[in-house]
């Protein structure tokens, strides 16, 4: 815990440090002053790297084997699941590993707005992670389509003419990334270049993402500033790894049930049938974790407006700093923030819910409502709570949170009770 | 009037409750439930029935590869483990009866010879457009994942292959399409491919419509995960191990911490100790010698 300057032990150590100074990283990392009082909610930045080196790891194997062309990927894959050794898991734990990241970045996203992580001085540590949310997007979707199934051509195909909404290029944007006059094998080998490429853009953001969490330190379910060299810190080894690697292991379970016992039910049964121009799916969906987005996508009347409102709905979020003004960080004393943010929840659910359903009648309906709440919530409700919302009181360091309450009162009473008590005998 | 607007509200919210609650499947198609059966392979430790494979793959090859290929499965995963298990000598006798196109030989000539254990699955037709030609403009689709690749996988295909009915009444159905109530549609191509007596089982099982419907979906749910066993068997190795893991972790993690935690309860109770002090030396008055 202490910011004193790190010195190797040896000679050869002292003599490396000084030219690269990997060691004081590395005595930095593990003593990196961590607030003592982080919940669970705070494991999944942990859990969140992991799975990063699990896809990467998983990934680098499976493109040994893959073949990226429009007539063999398809085949390329059987070929993994059924005859390289264990290459059916290597496959699933890729596939399923995805969802769970996605699982985990929502759980990660959603911790930061209910305790207000991104308030300053942590912004840039929310715009770094918001940039590495939409990387994951596109990797997500570029490695969506390399299996080369129906779902996998038809979300290309969706997702590319979003594109041709664009006014006067639109049209010329939309064939220079197909690489033809509609998605085909071309497109196939540059979504799998840029799907290999992704995930170490994405690699090089979370060291920037990390960097920026370690300038100011952690927040913390209380949401006041922890006094470094005190004892409201840890260091973050062992402490912190031990806390991470538990929830970890915990989380892994979930994984584990669906890699071997339910590998396929997160996708579409439509992906093992072989991609076919002349055929389009009666409905094509994208994964589960894109939903929302693409509800919002299609409650919008028109397509461009479509188009807008739903990239809107992800760089909304990156004026969250400044649209969120009151100066309370924590929804623990924030009781209406608290209550907005739940009916958030409850309203991107229901968007992912209603992107899984065709665009009509109720559900259209119910989409445009839930779609105009979310902005509403960020552009109106927020601004107006920072102002308005009238706040509990803070405690003064985040070992008392809660001196002020009456029953810490009545302890002191009956504990000055009993003090009395004693001095009373031994005095007389 | 805001009581009136109250209500207003209520009801619509009530609505959309209901109609969100009883619209679980898409709006337009018409789900009709599939038949359930308990199969074997499914659950923690599913395994496959090695018998009904092996009277799936005999309903296959003697029906079903008229016109579907299984491009994906080799002759030899049929003597492998998890599979049907034929002995590797009746997996090379049937793979004998095939004759597997190759070449070009070294004077550039294709011959044909009898199939080895290495030679996939021969196919019925050369290519797609060969199927679709040779039935009506419907192509019969490759079984090699079949099963995953239809909502339902294993139910569906047998409720599928028990699903042909005469058309309801004033239903119109053209030339070489038939009825059947698991069909998208209703509609399908295929004639009814199963009839009681369809095949002869040597194993001496009663070859019932239901029973060969059975061993078939069985035989192409192992056709598109023949590696399910191995799976179902790691997972629960692995999750028995991760658990142990856990309750270890859990500990060394709380012994890891006790280091802070009871630092913090001493230093809390000296904490509270100086404040009941303070607050005593006020109680008694600013000098506490004055207090007897």
């Amino acid at each position: 815990m202490s910011e004193e300057k790190y010195i190797p032990n040896s000679k050869i150590g002292q003599w490396f440090d000084s030219r690269l100074p990997l060691l004081t990283l590395s005595a930095h990392l593990r003593e990196y002053p961590t607030p003592r009082n982080l919940n669970y909610w705070w494991t999944f930045g942990g859990i969140l790297t992991f799975f990063l080196i699990t896809q990467i790891v998983t990934g680098v194997i499976l493109a040994m084997y893959y073949v990226a062309h429009s007539d063999l990927a398809f085949e390329s894959i059987e070929h993994i699941m059924r005859d390289i050794n264990y290459g059916w898991l290597i496959r699933y734990v890729h596939a399923n590993g995805s969802s769970m990241f996605f699982l985990a970045v929502y759980i990660h996203i959603f911790r930061t707005l209910y305790y207000g992580s991104y308030k300053s001085p942590r912004e840039v540590i929310w715009i770094t992670g918001l940039i590495i949310y939409l990387f994951m997007m596109v990797t997500a979707f570029t490695g969506y389509v390399l299996p080369w199934g129906q779902m996998s051509f038809w979300a290309a195909t969706v997702i590319t003419n979003l594109f041709s909404a664009i006014p006067l290029i639109g049209e010329n944007i939309t064939e220079w990334l197909w690489g033809g006059y509609s998605v085909g094998n071309p497109t196939l080998n540059r979504f799998y270049s840029l799907h290999y490429l992704f995930p170490f853009l994405i690699f090089g953001l979370v060291i920037l993402h990390i960097w920026a969490l370690h300038v100011p330190g952690n927040n913390n379910p209380v949401g006041i500033d922890v006094k470094k060299n005190n004892n409201e810190t840890v260091s973050f080894h062992p402490f912190i790894v031990m806390k991470d690697l538990f929830a970890l292991l915990v989380f892994l379970i979930i994984f584990f049930i669906f890699v071997f016992f339910a590998p396929n039910v997160l996708g579409h049964p439509d992906n093992y049938i072989v991609a076919n121009p002349l055929v389009t799916p009666s409905h094509i969906v994208p994964e589960w974790y894109l939903l929302p987005f693409y509800a919002i996508l299609r409650a919008i009347p028109s397509k461009l407006g479509g188009v807008i409102f739903m990239f809107a709905s992800i760089f909304i979020l990156m004026l969250l700093p400044w649209l969120d003004t009151s100066k309370v960080r924590s929804a623990t004393f924030r009781p209406l923030y608290k209550k907005f943010f739940w009916i958030l929840v409850v309203t991107v659910i229901l968007l992912g819910y209603l992107g899984a359903k065709p665009p009509e009648g109720i559900y259209l309906i119910l989409a445009r409502i839930a779609t105009i709440y979310y902005f509403v919530h960020f552009l109106i409700i927020l601004p107006l709570l920072g102002r308005y919302e009238k706040t509990s009181p803070l405690p003064l360091s985040i070992s008392d949170p809660v001196l002020n309450k009456p029953d810490i009162v009545d302890k002191f009473k009956k504990i000055v009770g009993e003090y009395e008590g004693e001095n009373v005998d031994s005095f007389k | 009037m805001l009581i009136r607007l109250n209500s207003f509200l209520i009801n619509i919210i009530f609505f959309i409750f209901i109609s969100v609650i009883s619209n679980p499947a898409y709006s337009e198609e018409k789900n009709v439930d599939l038949l359930k059966i308990n199969w074997s392979f499914k659950g923690l430790l599913g395994t496959f029935d090695r018998s009904s494979l092996q009277r799936g793959y005999q309903v296959y090859q003697e029906v079903c590869s008229a016109c579907h290929s299984i491009q994906y499965l080799s002759y030899r995963n049929l003597s492998e483990k998890g599979g049907p298990e034929f002995s590797e000598e009746e997996a090379k006798a049937i793979a004998a009866q095939f004759e597997v196109l190759d070449g070009p030989n070294s004077e550039g000539e294709m011959f044909t010879r009898s199939g080895r254990l290495s030679d996939k699955f021969v196919k019925p037709f050369p290519n797609v457009e060969a199927a679709t030609a040779a039935n009506g403009g419907a192509y019969p689709p490759d079984m090699s994942v079949l099963a995953k690749a239809r909502k339902g996988g294993a139910d569906y295909i047998y409720s599928l292959l028990l699903g042909y009915e005469d058309a309801p009444a004033g239903y119109e159905l053209d030339d070489g399409v038939y009825y059947n109530k698991y069909m998208t549609g209703q509609k399908i191509k295929m004639l009814k491919p199963l009839s009681d007596g369809a095949v002869e089982y040597s194993d001496g099982t009663q070859a019932t419509e239901a029973q060969m419907a059975k061993d078939v979906a069985t035989f192409l749910t192992w056709a598109a995960e023949p590696h399910l066993e191995v799976r179902h068997k790691t997972g629960v190795r692995a999750i028995l191990y991760l658990i142990v893991l856990i309750i270890l972790v859990y500990f060394s993690m709380k012994k890891v911490w006790s280091r802070v935690d009871s630092k913090d309860d001493l230093e809390q109770q000296e904490d509270t100790f100086d404040k009941v002090e303070k607050w005593t030396t006020q109680y008694e008055g600013d000098d506490p010698k004055s207090f007897k």
